[in-house]
């Protein structure tokens, strides 16, 4: 029974993907093309009815939102791969509250970024450069206190990597990448090294060779 | 004799209620130590030491410190759970993957629409700020469509990640009681028969009555 993730060619699904890699977990993908409006079919609301990537299924099991399957699996494969829990309950503690900082702090202006540099003109929209502006503020505040959080320890969790890390890794990849704005880590020298460490794990490394 | 847990922030704000609601559920004494965020109690550099981001809540308890209401629950659940509602966050790997799967559905598409609105029509007029009738219009179209979602689910479930009460309802109960109760769109809630079924038992529900209890208690910031 192989983990099957749909729509591998888009960030969130690689979340998914490179935790499923550092867990050694076999995996399959589907493509679905959001352009052609794919995620909006009967077959896949089926799936996820909020339309929205990823789903994986597993057996008979279906699972959606990013975030809740790599706990699944970080949890479920403890024993296999690398830990990205943490070793204790406080650990654990420490790495869910980095994820929901990523998800509720960093997520929001980095998507918006991400939906008016990278796909507005995809969907024939033109660019809110007002909103990318005041979301490139907004993540340059979060990015701020990551600076300060990352001269303490090594990731964002401690001085041990987790999903709180690798949660940032498909969105920020867009940010250096085709966004352009790779100054905002490296104007940060904390952040800017913990970014070096952490996408230049061979996961992160084959997710971007793959997809 | 004092409790080593503390959480910190105002009793009407609605991520400190989401923590509040939780430990409630799960009988763990805390203490809620109030802070005035109109006169920026939040952004002081002793706040700011617990909490960076200068949000409420912060947590403490003997062994740590804590920021973020929904990884707050989750180590509450995690650190206790022979305590209260052992169920909260489910017994085993699936149910608490559905409870993930729901909580992460409130973080991302319930939160931002419902917080929006309730800023905009309960608390805009209250900080004398204008409101913005586009981003009203705009946040009441995304919320219709995720309880579109949510009234199906509801149908097929009696609570969002199965049969029993989880985290997942538990972390809309702040927002939603906010837009029942303090704006005149509540009925985007309680005119859909099933979403108007789950919000009626999960409201109900004793520990967010005292959840309501301790807010009236509370004068307005």
């Amino acid at each position: 029974m192989v983990v099957k993730v749909y729509g591998p060619a888009y960030a969130s699904p690689k979340r998914v993907i490179v935790c499923l890699i550092e867990k050694q977990i076999e995996f399959e993908t589907a493509p679905v093309d959001l352009i052609k409006g794919e995620h909006r079919n009967p077959e896949y609301l089926k799936l996820q009815p909020f339309g929205a990537l990823p789903v994986i299924q597993d057996g008979d099991f279906t699972l959606y939102e990013s975030r809740a399957i790599i706990r699944y699996y970080a949890e479920k494969y403890r024993s296999q791969g690398t830990e990205l829990l943490g070793k204790t309950i406080e650990e654990r503690g420490l790495v869910e509250q980095w994820l929901e900082v990523e998800a509720h702090n960093y997520h929001p202006p980095i998507y918006e970024m991400t939906v008016q540099l990278l796909f507005a003109s995809k969907l024939g929209l033109s660019v809110d450069e007002k909103l990318v502006k005041k979301s490139e503020e907004k993540l340059g505040k979060v990015l701020d206190v990551y600076e300060e959080r990352l001269s303490k320890s090594n990731y964002l969790a401690g001085d041990f990597f987790s999903l709180a890390d690798l949660s940032h890794l498909p969105f920020t990849q867009y940010l250096v990448g085709p966004m352009e704005k790779e100054y905002m880590i490296r104007d940060r020298k904390h952040v800017s090294a913990w970014w070096d460490d952490i996408s230049n794990r061979p996961s992160w490394k084959k997710v971007l060779e793959l997809y | 004799m004092a409790t080593p847990v503390k959480v910190y922030g105002p009793p009407l704000s609605t991520a400190v209620c989401r923590v509040v609601a939780c430990l409630l559920e799960k009988d763990v004494e805390f203490q809620l130590i109030s802070l005035n965020m109109a006169k920026g109690d939040h952004k002081k550099p002793d706040f700011l030491k617990i909490q960076p981001f200068g949000q409420v809540p912060a947590f403490q308890d003997e062994k740590i410190s804590l920021l973020e209401s929904r990884a707050i629950c989750r180590y509450v659940c995690e650190n206790y759970p022979e305590k209260g509602n052992k169920g909260l966050f489910g017994t085993n790997p699936l149910a608490k993957a559905s409870i993930d799967q729901w909580l992460e559905a409130e973080g991302q598409s319930f939160n931002p629409p419902s917080s929006a609105l309730v800023f905009q029509l309960a608390l805009a007029p209250r900080m004398n700020i204008k409101q913005d009738e586009g981003v009203i219009k705009q946040n009441e179209e995304k919320l219709a469509k995720v309880l579109d979602v949510y009234e199906k689910r509801l149908g097929e479930s009696r609570f969002l990640a199965g049969d029993e009460f989880s985290l997942a309802d538990l972390s809309h109960l702040p927002n939603a009681h906010y837009l029942v109760n303090a704006t005149d769109r509540g009925e985007i809630l309680t005119s859909r028969d099933n979403v108007g079924r789950w919000w009626g038992e999960i409201s109900n529900r004793d520990s967010w009555k005292k959840v309501v209890d301790m807010q009236k208690q509370q004068h307005s910031p």
